[in-house]
């Protein structure tokens, strides 16, 4: 518990009492507090959210969200964890889009570069529309991604999408039925496991654990008793 | 005053700052301060678990509670299977990912349920990185006394052993799948120091390494055609009467119904529990944390361990109001971010062990110089705007891309103004104890990843969990698939729930609550 004492520096202002605004969820009017996140105002509204929940730290992508601030006719996207209701907005979860995912062994790829033509033909119609980018609440230049997919510049693509979250908002808008976030996974995953240098280091600690090079040292250690091994952890700095 | 206010002491101080170094504690300070202010030992939180494989050991009453709880399933439920496999993984993270790729990779006919999408975990928002030793100068062995000393102690020797020396083999099959780590200029796995490791030893893919490997193996497990039941809440195991585990009911949460699987083996990768928010501590942790794993094993017979402790970690979100509890990644600290009191003092070496720094910001916060928010919350600064000072400007946003995103869709430049931190539940220490294969007491049935305990003692150092889910969830996989082929599909009974429920009357059925929990009840039904 606190204690009471000139050491106490703590700045004690009034809590304050949040203000109540009124939004639209799926269309209908509520008053919810000001500042809480999409998914709260939802919780907050009494709705159930199964379908739409997952990490609610901004990582899982499954709380695909769009919305519209007051009087502003631009429909936006966002995670629903990740974003403040402010008075006016309105919004609604976008429900699972039935993009198609190609399915491939990454390992046993001949030539992975061509074969993206092969798994998504779509790739290379894109049409510069720039709707994907726009959607993105990851910020990520997805048009860019696309094309350069398509031009081969793996290591680029892999680069530009380790933001990704998978929400997959930049599908839905892709007037080419190109799954954005599905090519670049494709690519980044080819990029690791065929255009990537082995780690020289790592195949040889894996070798001295085979080999049994850390045998005796393991025996000394395991054989310690408990006082033993406290004193020989003190000198591990 | 606001909070920008506040901030302008941790600008002040900071070149002053940069010239102090703040030692460890010794031995003794440690334990004092971890008995004194860390929530583990806060008694009052606790009480002994009433019956079943632990009674009489304590736990928090949130989680005591919740084991004590009756089934869903009534005792004349029809146990027809809607599915049968030789392995049915239970949970989309990390583990459950791993355990179900190598399961199917050796031969086995495999399910993967997951109570919401594939996916949905904790795993995804790891963000410190993963201790792998693959440096020169490191070791398996240097890696198995940082994680002992870390965990108190009192971590199971065999399956510590185990986890560091097949890390590396693990780095090696995520390459191979396309994960992207960091690499040195040589090619070789660039790697980082954490809290609490006497070397180098983190696997990064800048802060986004946990998204990156679940995005690879989602992937992998629809690219195998791995059987995947999403959204099915499992909400009992079966077994055949005489104590082995033969399969579990799910419920589906699109449309309520129930879902029997008959399985040979069952794997629990459930995760861990930070959605019971423990003594009313704000959580890190995913939607669906609520334990489930746990009580199921646990009314089937399963033994658990430490699951008396519970890793707070140092730094979660106190403003803005919106990522409360949301992590601050260790990283920040890793990296050389100060901790900063509201007189603009540093308080702890801020790479100590989560326990030993989470201890010293409560007890900053409980002394008064801690720093209150408008909304009455109370935190200390952590330094994030020094890594520029420090390393150069760009620091912030090219090593933490994903942590300076969060804070930009609420207007704050974490390069420019500190953060403000309180420690925030993030992991459970303990749980289901296992051996080397995974398996628990309860024949054929495993746990893997966060839902298992006796692997990291009673506080997991930083970077451990990521190794954890991968190694034990191939171990279960492998067991359970190379068990399947000489074996045959055991009876599908309730009798360990008839049983645990005479035992609940005998106590008088004081608990009071259905479990497992499935998800946190956040909907407001009044108002």
């Amino acid at each position: 518990m606190a204690q009471e004492s000139s050491e106490n520096v703590i700045d004690q202002p009034e809590v304050m009492k949040p203000r109540m605004v009124t939004i639209e969820i799926a269309g209908k009017k509520v008053d919810v507090p000001e500042g809480i996140t999409v998914v709260r105002a939802m919780w907050y509204a009494g709705i159930d959210v199964v379908r739409g929940v997952g990490c609610l730290g901004g990582f899982c992508g499954a709380c695909a969200t769009y919305y519209r601030t007051k009087d502003d006719p631009k429909v936006r996207t966002c995670l629903a964890c990740q974003m403040a209701v402010q008075d006016g907005m309105s919004f609604t979860m976008m429900p699972p889009f039935p993009a198609r995912k190609a399915t491939y062994d990454i390992q046993t790829l001949q030539d992975p570069k061509q074969d993206l033509f092969n798994l998504y033909p779509e790739a290379p119609l894109c049409r510069n529309c720039n709707a994907c980018t726009e959607a993105c609440p990851q910020k990520i230049d997805v048009r860019e991604g696309v094309w350069k997919a398509v031009f081969g510049d793996f290591k680029s693509v892999s680069e530009m999408f380790m933001d990704c979250v998978m929400c997959g908002m930049c599908t839905p808008v892709c007037i080419a039925d190109i799954a954005p976030n599905l090519v670049a996974l494709y690519v980044s995953r080819a990029q690791g496991a065929h255009f990537t240098d082995k780690p020289a280091g790592l195949d040889t600690r894996i070798k001295e654990i085979q080999d049994g090079t850390f045998k005796d040292e393991w025996a000394k250690i395991l054989k310690m008793n408990e006082e033993e091994l406290a004193e020989h952890c003190a000198t591990v700095k | 005053m606001d909070i920008h206010a506040l901030q302008q002491i941790v600008h002040q101080t900071r070149d002053a700052r940069r010239k102090q170094t703040i030692p460890k504690f010794s031995p003794t300070d440690r334990d004092h301060l971890i008995h004194k202010y860390h929530p583990d030992f806060r008694a009052s939180a606790y009480r002994p678990i009433k019956f079943g494989p632990n009674e009489g050991d304590k736990t928090v009453v949130e989680l005591a509670t919740l084991l004590e709880g009756d089934s869903s399933i009534q005792d004349n439920a029809d146990l027809t299977p809607q599915y049968s496999c030789d392995v049915l993984v239970i949970g989309g993270g990390g583990a459950g990912c791993a355990a179900a790729l190598h399961a199917h990779h050796a031969g086995a006919k495999t399910i993967l349920a997951t109570k919401l999408r594939l996916g949905d975990s904790n795993s995804v928002m790891a963000q410190g990185g993963m201790q792998i030793s693959v440096a020169p100068e490191d070791s398996p062995v240097t890696h198995f006394i940082d994680t002992l000393k870390g965990g108190h102690m009192e971590n199971d020797h065999a399956l510590l052993k185990v986890m560091v020396e097949e890390g590396p083999s693990i780095a090696k099959w995520l390459l191979e799948l396309g994960v992207l780590f960091d690499r040195q200029a040589d090619g070789n796995l660039h790697v980082k120091k954490g809290g609490g490791s006497s070397k180098p030893r983190l696997l990064t893919c800048s802060d986004y390494t946990g998204l990156e490997i679940m995005r690879v193996l989602k992937d992998e497990v629809i690219n195998q055609k791995i059987q995947l039941l999403e959204f099915a809440a499992a909400v009992e195991l079966l077994s055949d009467g005489q104590g082995t585990c033969t399969g579990a009911i799910f419920r589906d949460l699109d449309n309520q119904r129930h879902i029997v699987v008959a399985a040979k083996s069952v794997i629990l990768a459930t995760g861990g529990i930070g959605r019971l928010h423990i003594q009313g501590f704000p959580t890190s942790n995913h939607y669906g944390a609520t334990g489930d794993g746990l009580c199921l094993a646990y009314r089937m017979g399963a033994k658990l361990a430490h699951v008396d402790t519970f890793q707070y970690h140092p730094s979660g979100a106190v403003y803005p109001e919106q990522l409360i509890g949301a992590l601050v990644t260790e990283g920040i600290r890793s990296e050389g971010g100060h901790l900063v009191n509201a007189k603009g003092e540093r308080f702890v070496n801020e790479l100590d062990t989560r326990d030993v720094v989470s201890s010293s910001i409560i007890r900053e916060c409980e002394e008064g110089r801690g720093i209150r928010t408008m909304s009455g919350r109370v935190g200390v600064w952590l330094d994030t705007p020094l890594l520029d000072a420090e390393h150069g400007s760009g620091t912030v946003e090219k090593h933490f891309p994903a942590m300076m995103m969060q804070f930009e869709r609420f207007g704050i430049d974490i390069s420019k103004d500190p953060v403000l931190i309180y420690p925030t539940l993030h992991y459970q220490n303990g749980g289901v104890k296992i051996d080397t294969n995974s398996e628990t007491n309860v024949k054929n049935l495993f746990v893997a990843g966060e839902a298992s305990g006796g692997l990291h003692g009673r506080n997991r150092l930083m970077g451990n969990s990521l190794l954890d889910l991968m190694v034990f969830g191939k171990r279960s996989g492998l067991t359970a698939a190379g068990r399947a082929k000489s074996m045959k599909q055991g009876a599908l009974t309730l009798r360990h729930v008839q049983q645990f429920r005479a035992e609940a009357k005998k106590q008088g059925n004081a608990s009071g609550v259905i479990s497992p929990m499935i998800l946190p009840a956040y909907t407001r039904k009044v108002g």
